[in-house]
């Protein structure tokens, strides 16, 4: 535990990427293979299940502590973070050096997920105990553990980076060997660092290719336009379709298993032959798109009616194939590929489809086409060089997306809350209003889209500016203006303002406006299609 | 029971009945000061009196013209019907406790006070009172600072690890008390010189002037055009962060010392490299040991989280309530303390 405490303080404090890689690859190198297997899990962002609430906790922490609650949970509001909350108000650590020299993974299986079975009564004896026990950072950390998210910031390329490095694998190597389900143990470990995986788990994506935004007009950056293969950009859920040993696995690009999701999609996977894995967009489709919001009654269900499917029908638009008869075929150009997947779809039919390409003379056309996007449903347009390989993670040149302008709108910064991570204490969570006659109504949260700078200076005029606090939240005075940018807007019986907003996000404060000069509600809905 | 012997007004903590301010923000007659910080030592005034020890500061902060008195600590004055006395915070240099006394009774206004070891001050001393009047700055149980002396050699250890990569430090800490403490608590043998920001070296001048023993330095300003700072360490306000004055400084790490630091997500959101808690301000156990020790059985509170502080003290049978004034920059000014 204290080598993996170390590397955490380490990459918190370091900022420069390769700093971060090399303290990784220093514990990677060095670490048991059990407590390395837990490492990754934590730092590639997965988690471990909750097993205690943060009101138990702070019930506990505040007689740890001989605190009252109140005081508990201010403080907790104030730093922002629970397990930090932990690891700064309990007493110092007991004078002795603690001798438990345990690892990560003990820790985590034998004070961590063991509690599972434990009489409440007991969880507390050993939580608290394991608090007296540990040093700050310690105690950090495996609050962390018990809260179940440890987020160390790091991103999963430098997490592969490192292992590239520690394991002299290149790094789509790891890549590959990280993705899809896995348990963090020492044999997991041990498999990275294994010339060739004999136990390779068919059910395993390739890591997601992934597009990066054109900023300005491609005609002066992409060059001429022959060169490209144009796609329509579709506003769908990205997955790969793993087909091996007469099993089928639909993977999201989160690595979530979305396959007894649509199991339609799984049915018609049938179709394809053994041993070939393909990448698309998931669409609610009937005739043509249907807008996302439709698409999203489909997700977070365990179980799907056949009613259900026939109300929200859904597609798969397929626009690449990385392996065909086992082979793959990832390093060869994308023209190629795409024939070889219009070869292989010839025999399919819906809810399998090829996602069409898309034909312009040039830039000018290309830019008439992309006008069409909000009416044909779409995002924008993709632009691949055929001559590109199906690279690992996003990379700059071969695949640009060129998504139409934003909507946006003017609202009213009206609730505010603190934010998660390095904005804990921070008020960076804002929900915003328009007026409706007399009223407020709420249309849109977001989260992103000032600078720090700002975010410090919005955060001491919400302190300064609170009319009501409830919790977390604060209400402030509804004068401060933003312009919001989102991609689209849809119906929604859920939402008081009878909208709802897809990806809104702060795009300026409009200091230059009252509250006067805001959007109405009436101006809002008439943006609906 | 008689009216109040300190009470805020809109220009300051007003005593009546010696007719003088303490640390006000509008003109007055009489001022005695607690410290020499901006927020607390203000121009205008008529006349002033300060602890002796932080003249030196007084005077460059409110012009050589400022009528300053020099008291020394412990002796005391007449004021009116009240006794005065000046007594060391453990703030910065020349900071102090002002005890004011009328028919036996015994207030105490702390102005900016901390308990730990800091050799460029006089260490804070407890004042028995009645009624004590405290900041409340970092008045939060997650607030407890490490020992001073393990911080300052975490500083040196990160300077001399970036020192062997051929990179300047850049610590950015509060000019005026911080900078010096830094200075004189940095362990003896430094891996390159030290340099200072213009606004930090007149400030570190005034601390020798007084007597504080401080190590070498240079100024910024006066250095060639061509320096090369690699294995320096440079000592800037924290508003020197991102401005162009940072240019000449090539790829420096950098790191910034103070009580904010506590938390680590203010040490991320600033951007530098490093954050060394470190404040000259009183932490949560030092409060409450505090109150203690005066014996008071009245507490009133200034500045940040003084609604947190008054409940607990008054569940803990004590009487307590927040005082108006305009101490502090208030909630998210983290550049002070």
């Amino acid at each position: 535990m204290k080598a993996f405490a170390a590397l955490f303080q380490r990459l918190d404090q370091e900022r420069g990427t390769n700093a971060k890689v090399a303290a990784m690859v220093d514990y990677f190198t060095a670490t048991d293979p059990a407590d390395g297997a837990w490492a990754i899990h934590f730092l590639s962002g997965r988690r471990i299940k909750r097993l205690i609430g943060p009101v138990q906790l702070r019930e506990w922490l505040a007689e740890a502590s001989g605190l009252p609650a109140w005081l508990v949970e201010e403080t907790h509001q104030h730093v922002g973070d629970l397990a930090e909350t932990i690891a700064l108000i309990l007493p110092p650590a007991r004078a002795e050096p603690t001798t438990d020299a345990r690892g990560l993974a003990r820790w985590v299986e034998d004070e961590v997920l063991a509690l599972r079975d434990l009489e409440p009564d007991v969880r507390r004896e050993r939580v608290t105990a394991a608090w007296r026990q540990l040093d700050e950072p310690g105690r950090f950390l495996y609050s962390k553990l018990l809260t179940g998210a440890l987020r160390v910031g790091v991103s999963q390329t430098l997490v592969e980076r490192a292992l590239a490095t520690a394991t002299g694998h290149p790094r789509p190597v790891i890549a590959h060997r990280l993705m899809g389900r896995w348990t963090p143990d020492a044999d997991f470990f041990r498999g990275l660092f294994a010339a060739r995986s004999d136990n390779e788990d068919a059910s395993r994506p390739y890591p997601f290719f992934l597009a990066n935004p054109v900023d300005g007009d491609p005609a002066d950056q992409l060059g001429a336009l022959h060169a490209w293969q144009l796609e329509w950009k579709w506003d769908g859920i990205r997955a790969q379709l793993v087909r091996r040993a007469d099993q089928t696995y639909l993977w999201s690009r989160g690595e979530a298993l979305i396959t007894d999701t649509f199991p339609e999609l799984a049915e018609a996977a049938r179709q394809l032959p053994p041993d070939t894995v393909v990448d698309g967009e998931i669409l609610a489709w009937d005739q043509a798109v249907l807008p996302f919001a439709q698409l999203q009654r489909r997700l977070g269900r365990k179980r799907v009616s056949r009613r259900f499917m026939a109300e929200v029908p859904v597609r798969l638009l397929i626009y690449d194939v990385l392996e065909a008869d086992g082979c793959d075929l990832r390093s060869r150009a994308l023209g190629e590929r795409r024939e070889r997947l219009e070869q292989l779809l010839q025999p399919c039919s819906p809810p399998l489809t090829l996602s069409p390409r898309i034909e312009a003379g040039d830039w000018t056309e290309l830019a008439a086409l992309r006008d069409e996007s909000r009416a044909r449903g779409v995002e924008g347009i993709m632009l691949k060089r055929a001559d590109s390989p199906y690279a690992t993670g996003r990379p700059r040149g071969p695949w640009w997306k060129w998504k139409v302008s934003p909507l946006t709108l003017d609202a009213i910064l009206l609730y505010a809350q603190p934010g998660h991570g390095r904005r804990a204490n921070l008020y960076t969570d804002y929900t915003f209003v328009v007026p409706d006659g007399e009223q407020l109504v709420p249309v849109a949260k977001a989260y992103s889209g000032l600078d720090d700078r700002e975010i410090r200076r919005l955060d001491r005029w919400i302190r300064r500016n609170t009319r009501e606090r409830f919790g977390p939240v604060r209400s402030v005075e509804p004068v401060q203006v933003f312009e919001l940018a989102f991609e689209g807007i849809a119906p929604s019986s859920r939402h008081k303002s009878g909208v709802a907003l897809r990806f809104p996000r702060i795009a300026r404060w409009r200091e230059d406006l009252g509250p006067d000069d805001a959007d109405t509600l009436a101006q809002v809905r008439a943006l609906l299609p | 029971m008689q009216s109040a012997l300190i009470q805020p007004t809109d220009r300051g903590l007003y005593c009546a009945d010696g007719d003088f301010y303490i640390d006000p923000w509008r003109p007055v007659e009489r001022a005695l000061i607690t410290h020499a910080h901006a927020d607390h030592a203000r121009s205008g005034h008529a006349r002033y009196w300060a602890a002796r020890d932080g003249l030196g500061l007084l005077h460059r902060r409110l012009g050589n013209k400022a009528a300053l008195t020099g008291v020394d600590y412990n002796a005391p004055l007449q004021f009116g019907r009240v006794r005065v006395s000046f007594h060391p915070a453990g703030h910065v240099l020349g900071s102090a406790q002002i005890r004011v006394e009328r028919d036996g009774e015994v207030w105490v206004a702390s102005g900016d006070y901390k308990r730990d070891t800091d050799p460029t001050c006089r260490a804070f001393e407890p004042v028995p009172c009645d009624t004590f009047i405290t900041e409340a700055t970092f008045a939060l149980p997650a607030y407890r600072w490490p020992d001073a002396a393990t911080v300052a050699a975490d500083i040196h250890a990160w300077w001399q690890e970036n020192a062997a990569n051929g990179r300047t430090t850049m610590l950015f800490c509060y000019a005026l008390g911080k900078a010096q403490r830094v200075l004189a608590q940095l362990p003896a043998d430094p891996p390159g010189p030290i340099y200072l920001h213009g606004a930090v070296a007149p400030l570190t001048e005034d601390y020798r002037r007084a007597g504080i023993a401080l190590p070498d330095t240079r100024t910024v300003g006066e250095a060639p055009a061509a320096e090369d700072y690699a294995s320096s360490l440079v000592i800037a306000p924290p508003s020197a962060a991102g401005s162009t004055w940072m240019r000449r400084f090539r790829r420096p790490a950098t790191g910034f010392a103070s009580g904010w630091m506590r938390i680590r997500g203010n040490r991320r959101r600033r951007g530098h490299d490093r954050g060394f808690v470190l404040s000259d301000h009183v932490d949560w156990p030092g409060l409450l040991q505090t109150i203690d020790d005066t014996g008071a059985r009245q507490i009133l509170t200034t500045h940040g989280r003084a609604d947190e502080l008054v409940r607990y003290l008054r569940e803990r049978g004590l009487t307590a309530r927040p005082l108006a004034t305009l101490y502090g920059a208030g909630d998210g000014d983290e550049d002070n303390a």
